[in-house]
């Protein structure tokens, strides 16, 4: 596993549009080196899987897209992360704004102790939302594929829905703010298989307005939801301790059927040790 | 009950048995005690009505819409005292919730390091266990006189407003309320923080991740979903201040009179019957437990409207 970890991939999404783009991303928890010199573009209007073993670091560079990782103490990021042409960790940068723009969904759902109606009303009140919000509350629904299921009880608590439900909710929640990303951490580790092809479909669906980068164990999933795919991995690192890079990143089809490198073929195949 | 966990925890069929015993005995003792508590409470309550029951018989409901108290002529009434305690008990609330909940909520956030923020939480909840004679005592010698000049000025600037119609003293049932709110300001800390500390972090994850501000996560997410616990905090306080004897009696004035402005001395049933209590016979001590026993169903119709709340906002979560 002697691989180059530094290499750009500039051939990657070439085809389309740019929206977020990743500089020697390193992220650091205190002393401890988590993320080493990441260098991506994410393409509009497409799926990106981060696929790779546990612990290599796909939540901690997902979590750097938002801002996120503010609510870490321990947490820094050096390196540079540009979306829609402006530096997510420049100083002027409000991470308030940044998340209005880039959305997410957790791996836990976690809907607030509201009712389903307010759920997906809390985020455009606190946005300034001026339009009809009953609109905004179905129209969201619907493009989450929840609103057949709960448009007779709106007022009925978010928790009060089943595990793939509730996802579906935090979905509509995330969309009812207009983002331009959604980001995804590992959604449906949490849901039961039938909620988990409904939550790849609607991926499908949602791809055509959001650009989304979606978190997952699932090398099946990867496969069907992603248009893109990077494959992380964490190595020993000298000092003790294993930090995570960027190993490949590439059209699904070629990470799943023509990897470049060994240990994405490995991962891919299932033989990792 | 719980047999299917003694299946899995024990091996031999002894040890099972062993196991089932112990279930059956705390099973039995757990009973015993819930049974106990119970019957002591109906006893307190059968026990205060019959020592109060010539009083009750003498003036039935009257005692609670009549102002006189007058051992001379046996004639009893307790209206100034309910309305003393009533009217001390929300004025402490108007200080302690506020100050309770920013307080819990300044102490749940991270506006200052975990090192700090620990050993503050612990003195508050020191506090709680200061005994309420020498709050009574810091009331009239400390607080009072420091906050003496500011309720003038409110009496001189809204003095045309009956409620501060007259000029403050030592003693009445805004110095007793504010006391009275510091008092039970650390139970409502306590409480309501640990509501806050114990909700789960993806809650504030989920709120932040949607652009919320700090301050919309705050009010519209946390608060909101600890509410019940901020509001059993909020009840068992208002228990404490209902009930508060000693700092009451000592800061209130012990009037009973019924006077519009908050500034003036007043009384509360606690104070009332610490006061007369040692003195009192026949008619005027079933008077006074009958005053006891109001204030118990006081506290009791707290309680129940707690709990009404409570559930109110659980069907919504
Ligand atoms: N809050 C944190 N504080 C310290 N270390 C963390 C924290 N979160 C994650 N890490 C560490 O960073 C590394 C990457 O974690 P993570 O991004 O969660 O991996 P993945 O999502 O790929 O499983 C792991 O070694 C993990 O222990
Ligand atoms: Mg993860």
């Amino acid at each position: 596993m002697t691989v180059s970890n530094t290499q750009p991939n500039p051939s990657s999404a070439a085809t389309s549009e740019v929206v977020i783009s990743t500089e020697k991303v390193n992220i650091f928890y205190g002393a401890f080196h988590a993320v080493r010199d990441v260098y991506m573009d994410i393409a509009r209007n497409q799926v990106t899987a981060f696929i790779g073993p546990s612990g290599c670091g796909k939540s901690t560079l997902l979590r750097c897209f938002n801002r996120l990782n503010d609510l870490i103490p321990s947490a820094r990021v050096d390196g540079r992360i540009m979306f829609e042409g402006t530096d997510l960790y420049n100083k002027q940068t409000d991470p308030v704004e940044v998340r209005r723009r880039i959305g997410m969904v957790f791996q836990k759902p976690n809907p607030f102790p509201k009712s389903i109606y307010d759920n997906i009303a809390f985020g455009a009140r606190i946005n300034g939302f001026k339009g009809n919000m009953d609109e905004l509350v179905e129209r969201s629904l619907k493009r989450a594929a929840l609103w057949d299921e709960v448009k007779d009880k709106l007022k009925q608590s978010g928790l009060s829905l089943s595990g793939g439900q509730q996802q579906r909710l935090c979905i509509a929640r995330a969309i009812a703010i207009q983002p331009e990303v959604i980001l995804m951490d590992e959604p449906c580790s949490a849901l039961d298989p039938i909620s988990t092809l409904r939550v790849e479909d609607l991926m499908h669906e949602l791809k055509q307005q959001f650009t989304i980068i979606i978190v997952t164990h699932n090398m099946q999933q990867a496969s069907r939801v992603a248009d893109m795919t990077a494959f992380f991995n964490a190595e020993a690192a000298e000092g003790g301790g294993r930090f995570g890079y960027l190993v490949e990143y590439d059209r699904t089809q070629n990470i799943f059927n023509a990897p470049q490198q060994k240990s994405t073929q490995d991962y891919v195949s299932g033989r990792f040790g | 009950m719980s047999s299917f966990t003694n299946e899995s925890s024990s091996g031999s069929n002894g040890s099972l048995a062993i196991a089932r015993l112990i279930d059956r005995i705390f099973f039995g003792l757990t009973c015993a005690f819930a049974v106990f508590i119970a019957v002591i409470l109906l006893w307190i309550t059968a026990q205060l009505f019959q020592a109060a029951y010539p009083a009750i018989a003498q003036f039935g409901l009257g005692f609670i819409t009549t102002a006189r108290w007058n051992p001379v002529e046996d004639i009893y009434g307790a209206l100034p005292q309910i309305y003393g305690t009533i009217v001390s008990s929300i004025i402490a609330l108007l200080l302690a919730v506020p100050l309770g909940v920013g307080v819990a909520v300044f102490l749940s956030e991270d506006f200052l390091p975990a090192k700090i923020r620990t050993p503050i939480a612990f003195v508050i909840e020191l506090l709680a266990a200061v005994p309420s004679v020498v709050y009574g005592l810091w009331g009239i010698f400390v607080l009072v006189p420091f906050i003496r000049p500011f309720l003038n000025v409110i009496h001189q600037t809204l003095g045309w407003i009956p409620i501060f119609s007259t000029a403050p003293d030592i003693r009445g049932m805004v110095q007793a309320g504010i006391v009275l709110g510091i008092m039970i300001s650390p139970i409502i800390i306590a409480i309501s923080r640990d509501a806050l500390v114990s909700l789960p972090p993806q809650l504030r994850q989920g709120s932040l991740a949607l652009g919320a501000t700090r301050w919309e996560t705050i009010l519209k997410v946390l608060l909101p979903a600890a509410l019940s616990g901020i509001i059993g905090a909020v009840m068992l306080a208002l228990g404490r201040a209902l009930g508060e004897t000693m700092a009451a009696a000592m800061l209130i004035g012990n009037a009973p009179r019924i006077s519009a402005s908050v500034f003036d001395p007043a009384s509360t049933i606690a104070s009332l019957i610490a006061n007369q209590f040692a003195e009192a016979s026949g008619l005027q001590v079933s008077s006074l437990l009958y005053a006891g026993l109001i204030l118990m169903l006081l506290t009791l119709a707290v309680n129940v409207l707690a709990e009404v709340i409570i559930t109110r906002f659980q069907q919504i979560e």
